[in-house]
């Protein structure tokens, strides 16, 4: 057991050290299913002169490991590596535990790169999917998340989230060489980029469902706005501030509406903004704090927090306003609220005796499930496969980024190289 | 003035205009394990007295504003002005009450403990009692403007005791 715990580790510190060297958070993988299943990426084979830009084959294999589902053959390990079916002896892989495999070969073309991919029931040595991908070669990382999200939704029969985004606010220096950056950044923490660079602070980025505009609040001209950035052209606007809060922006699915705080009226009340007319729509009416919205899969309700009964709790109130309904009643402290695509389940900051941690509650049973058992976590936000929650908290006192499944079995960090690291924002499905 | 009925006091907070009890907006009871901010209600604990014993000025005008005391602490999850600003608050607010054209920006502040959005009402919250404060004593509330940082400023310290606070700068005296 020692030795096969030690090969574990060794594996995971190379592949650690073998990671991207561009990425500014690199995954720890803290914990995962009981019961794993076995796969072995077998290396893909590269025809071309030169090295290629990207390990293809070892980013899939990471992807995988990352999730916590699977257990990746190490390499070293290998008998053989095959590229092509004809080439499997499918008896090795059996003997050495497998239950599926994954072998490809890169060829390249006169306008990139083409990647050949087939996995393999290692049981009944049936091909269980295979592709051609045509790649002009700048890409190749894309690719790899792409096949990365085929074998585990052949798999696990969910839809893979590997080739998503996820944004997020790091925070360098002190005092007035402090600088916050709103970054973009693949869901392994693979090449970043900034969206926004500030000397004041940056909070609660917030995706459109169509993953091409994002939301944010930005104190830039000294005062909290809304801003909504495009994507693909960085072009941005700033929507209509008004005296006091402009915060927490939350997009509906259609994208034509922003729920957001407003704090121009004497306190904070959940408004919705019709972005095509400029209309405001005031939801909520109550003396107590109201911040915190975000809606629900098909757009008919808001939930957001409020402290109206003493402590913040989440509160659901329809879109068209109305009297709000209470929903979490476990604790005394219930807050920033995220709905899985499917609507069941609500992800909360929920602080207990030991402080601030992730819970889930099932909307249907009404169950609470605290995922966390770290103090200072805070900005969950849910793949949009549902299967995991990104957050931010805190380690050795620095902001970190970490993730734990809805079931609370997988558990991983995100150190990061780059400062404090919060307020992280899942994208939607990109493809 | 911890255990103030929540409900009770947010309602005397809505309705009321220029007394202290106007200024007893309880965001929340405290919960208990913030013993030790809970003692320090009055500024006597050590942790927060630095600047909060107030200055020893009774005249004050534009050439003695600034030494004022201008960083104004507060209790986890309160936005109550704590007795010991009360002093230097007036100071400001008769300077302000007399001179129109003086002008203040106020920055709410909360400690990391919490969530972001929720943070950035409590410290407005806080501002806003300051604010009530000084139109209370007669000044004008276009002289003044606020803004809520939440947690996003903490205090260099680090400490939450130090980071839950107001700061009154002036932008024209």
């Amino acid at each position: 057991m020692v030795t096969n715990k030690f090969i574990k580790l060794c594996t995971l510190l190379m592949l650690l050290i073998g990671m991207q060297a561009n990425a500014e958070l690199r995954i720890v993988v803290d914990g995962g299913v009981e019961e794993p299943t076995n796969i072995a990426v077998v290396p893909f084979g590269w025809d071309g002169d030169n090295a290629l830009a990207e390990n293809i084959s070892a980013i899939v294999a990471n992807d995988l490991r990352r999730s916590g589902m699977f257990k990746l053959m190490n390499e070293e390990n290998m008998l053989s590596s095959p590229e092509t079916q004809e080439q499997i002896f499918f008896r090795d892989w059996r003997i050495s535990g497998n239950d599926f495999m994954l072998v490809g070969s890169m060829k390249p073309t006169a306008n990139g790169v083409k990647a050949t991919v087939e996995l393999f029931d290692i049981l009944t040595e049936k091909k269980i999917w295979s592709q051609t991908i045509d790649s002009s070669g700048s890409d190749l990382r894309d690719i790899a998340h792409y096949i990365a999200d085929e074998v585990f939704q052949k798999i696990t029969g969910i839809r893979g989230a590997f080739a998503t985004k996820v944004v997020y606010v790091t925070v360098q220096g002190r005092g007035a060489a402090r600088k916050y950056r709103l970054q973009m950044a693949d869901s392994d923490g693979a090449r970043p980029q900034t969206i926004l660079a500030s000397k004041e602070p940056i909070l609660s980025p917030t995706w459109s469902r169509d993953g091409q505009k994002l939301a944010y609040v930005s104190f830039e001209t000294n005062r909290p706005a809304i801003y909504i950035q495009h994507l693909s052209t960085g072009k941005r606007q700033k929507v209509q501030s008004f005296k006091g809060i402009n915060g927490a922006p939350a997009w509906d699915p259609t994208g034509n509406k922003l729920a957001l705080v407003l704090s121009k009226d004497g306190n904070p009340e959940i408004y919705v903004l019709n972005l095509q007319s400029g209309g405001l729509v005031r939801i909520t009416n109550h003396f107590g704090i109201d911040t915190e919205p975000t809606w629900s899969p098909d757009g008919q309700s808001i939930l957001f927090t409020s402290d109206r009964a003493g402590r913040p709790q989440i509160y659901k109130v329809a879109a068209s306003g109305g009297k709000p309904q209470r929903i979490t009643f476990n604790g005394n402290y219930n807050s920033r609220g995220r709905l899985t695509q499917d609507g069941r389940f609500l992800t909360m900051v929920h602080q207990d005796a030991s402080g601030y941690h992730i819970a889930v509650q099932d909307l249907q049973s009404g169950r609470l499930d605290i995922l966390t058992t770290s103090r200072d976590d805070e900005s969950p936000t849910i793949s949009p496969n549902g299967v995991v929650v990104m957050y931010a908290t805190k380690l050795r006192g620095r902001g970190v980024l970490a993730g734990v499944s809805l079931d609370g079995k997988i558990k991983f960090t995100m150190p990061s190289s780059l400062g404090e690291v919060r307020e992280p924002a899942w994208s939607p499905f990109l493809n | 003035m911890k255990k103030l009925n929540t409900t009770k006091a947010r309602t005397v907070a809505k309705f009321a205009s220029i007394t202290l009890a106007a200024l007893l907006v309880v965001g929340c009871s405290s919960s208990g394990t913030i013993k030790d901010d809970a003692l320090d209600a009055d500024g006597s604990s050590a942790t927060t007295t630095g600047a909060n014993n107030g200055s020893q000025i009774t005249g004050v005008n534009s050439g003695n504003v600034g030494d004022l005391q201008s960083v104004y602490y507060f209790d986890f999850d309160q936005s109550v002005i704590r007795s010991s600003a009360l002093n230097d608050l007036s100071l400001h607010a008769q300077f302000l009450a007399e001179n129109s054209n003086a002008a203040v920006r106020l920055e709410g502040h909360a400690d990391e403990q919490g969530t972001r959005e929720y943070n950035i009402a409590l410290g407005e919250r806080r501002a806003q009692a300051v604010e009530q404060f000084f139109v209370g004593r007669g000044v004008s509330s276009s002289q003044i403007d606020t803004i809520s940082y939440g947690e996003e400023k903490p205090d260099v310290s680090g400490l939450a005791t130090k980071s839950r606070r107001v700061e009154v700068k002036y932008t024209a005296k």
